[in-house]
Formats: structure tokens, C-alpha cells, sequence
């Protein structure tokens, strides 16, 4: 599905502020695959996101999408195959336009945007089965402003968004950091459920070590641009977070130094 | 001071404040819809009086004069786009840029720095020697405008463009080609001021190389007023466009009053960019000044 042959991407080359945020990196997704990642800070999570997504071109490496080579595609191209929710909630959807535009935009993704009515009333039936299943009465709110929501709706609807056309990959970026954490774990819960359900291929980034135990078939942990840990399987489900941050130790030599991962322990 | 006078020149402001209402559209387009700022506007209009101008001199049909007016018009706004997605040059510099590429083709396109379109010579569809013909004509116009975009920016098409100028992070995230319909909004744009600037052309009866000047703070003006205005009363598109032409009518009715009130000309400019610098300004000033510290959170939310 997803095919990621040693890619690299260096930020300030040559000056003094030069950081190499992917090192020679591979990974191989198999469809169907939930892959939760974590790492501390600058690990290159979320460069390594970015660079399938095409924010930014990589510097070195191949990117394959379902066989097809995306290395050169323009982020909006790339659209086609991929569904993403980002870190802040504001930037998953248009503010000024009503949660159903932004549902009709989502559900245009790698298709022609041609001179015929954004949202026809068929639309509108779809908009509204699809939200209630978030139960969180937005289905009634068709012509709201989205910037009027809360961020954990904001997500919940990015996440409608990104799973929509059912992309061939799904991408989030630590997209329940932002919210207290009663919104978080309903959004992860909702998260579970359209990945469930859409047999959605996805890579999830998060801080919280639980979640990423938790949630998915298959871990990876990275370090300084590489993955330094792929666990799936049976191994996965027999985790403990202590277990892991003794591993990172072990692979890493380091202790791992992220107040954030370490405080979310619970 | 005799009050009548006044009245007698008010369907006069009428009729420029819908043709700058035209105008201010196009402003809106760049300045709202796409969040940039568009310098070229003070061009184009310019271009699109000058074609107009000349095409009817030489017998050309006004239609057709129109028309390739507004497509010289596009022409400028593709320019603009150009030099902003593909230079990667900052929208109002790429702006001023076109600009004074303008300056140079619309002497060129006149020849010299004016020329007279006389409404008893030619066959114009408004004159200001006709008041009353011309506001019908101009209504007709603006319905028309306002009825193509409020169809046009309800496609999806028309949307994948408004999520460009609202959210370029999401809108590429949809597969939208946000630098595409960036230089299509330029175009779109530009073709309506030089649209108008065909109209006013043939209202006043001539085409002046100075005559864009500052157009873009009149069209920011219109728009402004026409925010005040209209967002009291509802938020619906349709009626936002509306306002951008009502909020040009005002600004003429106004600068008709204030020059009746004996106000020295030369220094309307001034007042007209401080109207508008103020206006800008009180947004931000209510957010950093004004706002209380718990409700700062929910402003910017």
C-alpha cells in the first residue's frame, strides 16, 4: 500500500541551524494497517507525515503510494490518495464556510471541481447520516459555520472529511494533542471506529504511549530520523509502557526525553 | 448654499457609485474571498476604460468594445497571478508591479494620456449627460454581476476557490489547486474592474491615464461600508455582494455632500484613505486594546 524506500530529508543544509529530521528512512504499510507512532521531540514524526503528504519535497528516497511513485506529486495532487487531520483544529477546515461546504469540498478530494452546485439535497442526506454518527448533534447544523465549533468537533468533522472517498491512506498528526482530554478520548474513540469501519489504512502520530499500545495492529517508535522499533502482532498486544520505554532505552541508549510522552502515562 | 443643488446631483452619485460599486467587487474578490490584497486594480481600470475608449473611437461596436475590455482586464489579472504563484512574489508587490506595467501599456493603448469618448459622437450605453437612462442601464448590470457570481462562487468549483482564500493548509489537503485558483481569482477579478472601467468611460465621456488612481482605496471603501452596512442584517453571499455595491453608492453620495459642503478637492484623497485606514483598523485595535482578558480567548477561537 504505502512504499517508503530510505527517504531523507534535511532542514537548513548547510548552516548552522541544520537539522536532519529523516535519516535514510523506509517503511512498508500493508493495506489495512493502523500503525500508531511515537518518538520524542524531533524525532521526525511529523516530517516524516508531511513528506508522504507532499508539504515538502523529500530530499532523497522514493515514496509509492498503492505502486504509484507520489515522490513528485504536488501536495494537492497527492490529495487523491490521502485523507489528514492535523494537530490544530483549525487547520483541518475552512472557518468561514458551513460545515456542509466543507464536507462538499472533502467529498470532491482527487476529483474535478466543475461549474455545477457545490451541494446537492442527496449531499445533504449523506452529510447528515455521516454526522450523527459522531453523535454529536452536528447533524442539524448543516449550515453552521465551522468556525463556530469547538476544536474536539472541529477534528471530529476533519476526520468525517479525511475518510471520505476512502482514501488509501489516513493520515494524523497528533490530532487529539489540542483538546483536554475528555474531548481527546472521544475523538480517538470516533477515530477507532471510522478506521474500523472504512478498513482505512493509517499512520497515527501520538504523545500518549497508552493510546499507541492501545490502538491499531502495529507500533513504531522513532529516533533521529529512523524508525528504531516496528512491533506488531501479538508482541504489540502484550505491551506495557514500561516495557516500551525500556526498549527505547535499550535501542536508543538514551533515556527518553520527552516530558510530554512520560507525563502521558497514565 | 442651495439645497436642490445638491439633490440635482445625487442620481449622478448614484450612477459613478454603482459603476465604483461595480469595481469594488472585483475588489472584494481578491481582498475578501482570497484574502489578497490586488494593487492592480488602479491598472486595469484604467485598461479597461482605455480599450473601450479607443476600440469605440475607431467604430468598434460597444459590445464587443466592452468585452475586450474585460478581457484586457483578465489579461492583467493573469499577469498578477503569474508574478505571485509562479515568481512566488508577495501579492500586493506583484500588484504594484502590473501596475506600473499598465501605466505604460494604457499610454500606449491611448497614445496619449486621454481620450474623449463624447456620448453625442458615439453610440454609449450610459452617459452622465443622461442620468436617469443611465441608472437603469447600471442596474441592470450590477443584478446581472451580482446574480453570475453568487451562481458562480456556489459551484464547486466556485468553492474550492473560497476554501483557497479561507484555508490554503485544508484546501490543498482537499486536492485543490490552491496556486491555480489564486491566478483565476486575479483574473476574474481584474475582468470586472476593467468591466467598469469600460462603463465609466463611456459615463463620463473619456478615458484618462489618471483616472485609476487610488481606485484600489475606493473599491476597499465600498466594501467596507457595505460590510457595515449589510453584516448587521445577515451574512448571506448574496447580499454581501449587494452591499459592496451599495457601500460604493454611499461612498459617491458622500463625497457629492462633502464637495457641496464646500470641502477643498484636492484633499479628498486623504480623507478617502483615512476613512478607509481607520475602517481597517478597528478590528484589530478593538481585539488588542479594547478586548477583556477572559473574552480574548474566545475571539480568536
Amino acid at each position: 500500500m504505502l512504499e517508503i524506500k530510505s527517504i531523507s530529508k534535511i532542514f537548513n543544509a548547510g548552516t548552522v541551524n541544520e537539522k536532519v529530521a529523516l535519516n535514510g528512512l523506509s517503511l512498508t504499510l500493508n493495506t489495512g494497517d493502523f500503525v500508531t507512532v511515537i518518538g520524542g521531540n524531533g524525532a521526525g514524526k511529523s516530517t516524516l507525515l508531511n513528506s508522504i503528504a507532499g508539504t515538502y519535497p523529500v530530499d532523497e528516497g522514493k515514496i509509492f503510494i498503492d505502486n504509484i511513485d507520489v515522490t513528485n506529486l504536488p501536495e494537492y495532487k497527492r490529495a487523491k490518495y490521502i485523507g489528514r487531520v492535523f494537530q490544530d483544529p483549525m487547520v483541518g477546515t475552512a472557518t468561514d464556510m458551513w460545515i456542509e461546504e466543507n464536507m462538499a469540498l472533502a467529498m470532491r478530494r482527487g476529483k474535478s471541481r466543475g461549474l455545477s452546485w457545490a451541494i446537492k439535497n442527496s449531499d445533504r442526506k449523506y452529510f447528515k447520516e455521516l454526522l450523527s454518527q459522531l453523535d454529536l448533534g452536528l447533524e442539524n447544523r448543516l449550515s453552521t459555520k465551522v468556525g463556530l465549533l469547538s476544536g474536539g468537533q472541529r477534528q471530529a468533522i476533519t476526520l468525517l472529511m479525511a475518510s471520505m472517498n476512502s482514501p488509501k491512506l489516513l493520515l494524523l498528526d497528533e490530532h487529539t494533542a489540542a483538546l483536554d482530554p475528555k474531548t481527546a478520548s472521544k475523538v480517538l474513540d470516533i477515530t477507532d471506529k471510522i478506521v474500523e469501519s472504512n478498513h482505512l489504512t493509517t499512520l497515527m502520530i501520538t504523545h500518549n504511549m497508552s493510546d499507541a499500545i492501545r490502538l491499531g495492529n502495529r507500533l513504531i517508535m522513532m529516533n533521529e530520523g529512523k524508525i528504531i522499533l516496528d512491533i506488531s502482532g501479538e508482541e504489540k498486544k502484550n505491551l506495557t509502557v514500561e516495557h516500551l520505554l525500556q526498549m527505547f532505552e535499550k535501542v536508543s541508549g538514551a533515556k527518553l526525553e520527552n516530558d510530554r510522552m512520560l507525563l502521558n502515562n497514565e | 448654499m442651495d439645497i436642490t443643488g445638491l439633490l440635482g446631483a445625487m442620481p449622478g452619485a448614484v450612477a459613478q457609485g454603482m459603476i465604483w460599486g461595480i469595481m469594488a467587487i472585483g475588489v472584494y474578490i481578491t481582498f475578501k474571498i482570497l484574502d489578497l490584497a490586488d494593487l492592480t486594480v488602479d491598472g486595469s481600470m484604467v485598461t479597461g476604460m482605455a480599450v473601450c475608449a479607443m476600440l469605440m473611437a475607431a467604430g468598434w461596436n460597444v459590445w464587443t468594445a466592452m468585452l475586450i475590455a474585460t478581457l484586457a482586464g483578465m489579461g492583467a489579472g493573469l499577469l498578477t497571478g503569474i508574478f505571485h504563484t509562479v515568481m512566488g512574489i508577495p501579492a500586493i508587490l506583484a500588484g504594484i508591479l502590473t501596475q506600473l506595467i499598465l501605466w505604460s501599456v494604457n499610454l500606449k493603448i491611448m497614445g496619449k494620456a486621454n481620450q474623449a469618448l463624447p456620448a453625442r459622437k458615439f453610440d454609449v450605453l450610459l452617459t452622465q449627460l443622461r442620468t436617469n437612462e443611465a441608472l437603469i442601464v447600471l442596474v441592470i448590470f450590477c443584478v446581472v454581476i451580482v446574480a453570475i457570481l453568487y451562481a458562480f462562487f456556489g459551484t464547486k468549483f466556485g468553492t474550492a476557490i473560497r476554501a483557497t482564500g479561507c484555508n490554503e493548509k485544508m484546501a490543498r489537503a482537499q486536492g485543490i489547486n490552491t496556486n491555480r485558483n489564486k491566478v483565476i481569482g486575479f483574473i476574474i477579478s481584474n475582468g470586472i474592474v476593467a468591466l467598469s472601467g469600460a462603463l465609466l468611460a463611456q459615463y463620463s465621456g473619456k478615458a484618462d491615464i489618471n483616472d485609476g488612481r487610488g481606485a484600489i482605496v475606493i473599491g476597499l471603501a465600498a466594501v467596507i461600508i457595505g460590510e457595515a452596512v449589510f453584516s448587521r442584517f445577515s451574512q448571506s453571499f448574496i447580499l454581501r455582494l449587494t452591499g459592496v455595491i451599495v457601500g460604493g453608492i454611499i461612498y459617491y453620495i458622500v463625497y457629492q455632500t462633502v464637495i457641496f459642503l464646500g470641502l477643498d478637492t484636492d484633499l479628498l484623497k486623504m480623507l478617502s484613505a483615512i476613512v478607509v485606514a481607520i475602517f481597517l483598523a478597528i478590528p484589530y485595535m478593538k481585539k488588542t486594546y479594547f478586548s477583556k482578558p477572559g473574552k480574548r480567548n474566545k475571539e480568536v477561537q
